[in-house]
């Protein structure tokens, strides 16, 4: 059970995680779930919970770490038209994979979770888009739905509460973008998954031109916690403005890789040492990418960066989904951008021009580079293709791909060099 | 093939009817139609896009565009076992380019490539979102995790023997 004093909450998502078989409602129910759900459906009004929620200080976990209250809040009422929510669990950034272990381990949480929300926002059909990879993923979830709506925990008039709300899994077929919540959308009314322009946002026109809200599968399956031991409860873990626990989807050269939920602030050198059993080689690491591929490296000297949205950005970089990538003094630095590279070049949608011709311009180079085939000349152009993509696109995919490639520029750029001089003997 | 090989069963077609009711709107239906479709054919020919494009009721166009779009849907058959290998970040650093070139040898052909008997297609795939079970290898869309050359090997020998 999660403590009701905040100094004592180690984790929130992953209470039950460790509890054999507790993806069985009634082992799930013997663990606490669904019981404040009567609460909130009897007790509870839609604007208290947006309070908590925004009293709370919860930022969303799927990478922007927008509050999550405050989005909820964004949504018009009367429109005329029904409110749309969606879960967005199209998890795909590399190194990203804590979202996996809530559906398989925890599904319970996750639906409970989704109906607090859902009736908080007045919906009635909600969706779970889980990335096509994770069948198994979805096959738990669907049962688990299967079991709540036979115990009136989903579906038409929940626990004799007056609301209804129906869940979906919807399973993507291999599409990284679709994780940007307008391709989500667009991929959810069964088109391309390519990124809409923003204005309007989902909250106003979203599925089906209505109001939607996305929320990632961590988000919503900390809602249970907080509206029963009340939002000033969560803002209490954590640090300021960065409250709560995280799930750290830690990768790359550790001994011990794999999903840690630890309060906000805990220092990013505790949890490679105390958790995942430190580096495979060496003491410190080579290269530390803080929230996905996506986000800037961080150097050694950072290694004792507290895990808090704020304190990446001052470092430079970005918390993004929590996903880790150490590189100890093993990795080739010169392949591993080009492997991204590769990765983002695939995954463009390709409605930009700057990024379906940039991420592929930076393919090639990278390519021609580890290949040896590079010359001093590609550094420069490297550098400025990278820099003519960032914020010249819909969505952030360009800028996310810039990343690896400027990090490996700014901080490796005698190893590029020697890349291109070795290679050309 | 015929038309008639590419027919939705009559408990499909109870199936998706009842999908659809999920949606605001049939065309949302479409990736779970074609992941339907795939796994009762084994991959989407033109007559069987076109089947599920009147199945929803949408023009055969709005099915092409998701069946290219999407990285998971196969316009060609592929061997009775889809090896598809995660080369991404996690993986790279933790040996999967190394198990991709003894999968190479121990299989005779390149990525990209099936098997002459027609049992096995080896593929790189992007980030599974298992990075913690680095390197991981998907057959038909199971996870196997940590997969060393040695496991890989007993593994594709348990698959031979199978048939």
């Amino acid at each position: 059970m999660i403590p009701s004093d905040p100094q004592q909450v180690k984790q929130i998502c992953f209470d039950r995680i460790n509890i054999p078989h507790v993806n069985q409602l009634a082992i799930a129910q013997k663990n606490g779930a669904y019981a404040f759900l009567p609460t909130v459906l009897q007790e509870f009004e839609s604007a208290k919970i947006i309070d908590e929620m925004k009293i709370s200080g919860l930022r969303g976990r799927g990478g922007a770490g927008f509050p999550t209250g405050l989005k909820w809040s964004f949504v018009p009422r009367n429109t005329g038209k029904p409110t749309y929510l969606l879960c967005n669990a199209d998890e795909g950034e590399p190194g990203t994979f804590k979202d996996r272990d809530i559906m398989r381990f925890d599904p319970h949480l996750l639906i409970e979770g989704m109906v607090m929300a859902g009736f908080a926002l007045n919906v009635r059909d909600a969706y779970i888009y889980v990335r096509g990879e994770f069948l198994h993923e979805a096959n738990v979830m669907n049962e688990a739905i299967r079991e709540a709506y036979a115990a009136n925990l989903l579906g038409e008039n929940i626990l004799g509460s007056g609301y209804s709300m129906h869940l979906t899994v919807h399973r993507g077929a291999g599409a990284y973008i679709c994780g940007e919540e307008t391709a989500l959308i667009e991929s959810l009314e069964g088109k391309p998954g390519r990124p809409r322009f923003k204005p309007p946002f989902p909250a106003v026109e979203g599925f089906y031109r209505s109001p939607t809200v996305v929320n990632n599968v961590e988000t919503l399956a900390s809602v249970p916690a907080i509206l029963k031991h009340g939002g000033a409860w969560h803002a209490a873990i954590g640090v300021p403005n960065n409250t709560g626990c995280k799930i750290f989807s830690v990768s790359g050269h550790v001994n011990n890789p794999g999903n840690y939920e630890v309060p906000m602030g805990t220092s990013l050198k505790t949890l490679i040492e105390e958790y995942c059993g430190g580096l495979q080689h060496g003491t410190v690491p080579k290269v530390i990418i803080p929230g996905g591929s996506s986000t800037p490296w961080l150097m050694a000297e950072h290694y004792d960066v507290p895990l808090t949205y704020d304190a990446m950005a001052k470092a430079g970089s970005m918390l993004g989904s929590g996903a880790i990538i150490i590189m100890d003094e093993t990795a080739d630095v010169v392949a591993f951008s080009r492997r991204l590279a590769h990765f983002y070049a695939h995954e463009s949608c390709g409605q930009c021009t700057p990024c379906r011709e940039g991420t592929g311009w930076i393919e090639r180079m990278m390519g021609r580079i580890e290949d040896g085939q590079g010359s001093e000349k590609d550094l420069p152009v490297l550098e400025q293709a990278a820099k003519h993509m960032a914020g010249r696109t819909i969505c952030a995919l360009a800028d996310g791909a810039t990343a690896p490639i400027l990090s490996l520029l700014q901080h490796f750029p005698e190893e590029v060099r020697s890349r291109i001089t070795e290679n050309r003997l | 093939m015929s038309a008639v090989n590419h027919q939705f069963s009559e408990a499909r077609l109870a199936e998706i009817a009842a999908l659809t009711k999920r949606y605001p709107g049939n065309r949302s239906a479409v990736i779970p139609v074609l992941h339907m479709a795939q796994e009762d054919f084994g991959y989407l020919s033109m007559e069987l896009q076109q089947h599920v494009a009147d199945t929803l009721g949408l023009r055969l166009m709005q099915v092409r565009e998701v069946v290219t779009f999407y990285t998971m849907f196969r316009e060609q058959p592929s061997g009775e076992y889809r090896l598809e290998v995660c080369t991404n970040a996690g993986c790279m650093l933790n040996g999967a380019n190394e198990l991709v070139a003894h999968m190479c040898e121990t299989l005779g052909i390149k990525v990209g490539e099936t098997t002459p008997d027609g049992l096995f297609t080896l593929t790189e795939v992007e980030c599974a979102g298992a990075c913690a079970g680095a390197p991981v290898v998907q057959v038909n869309n199971v996870y196997h995790e940590k997969v060393t050359p040695e496991s890989m090997d007993a593994l594709i020998t348990k698959m031979r023997v199978k048939e």
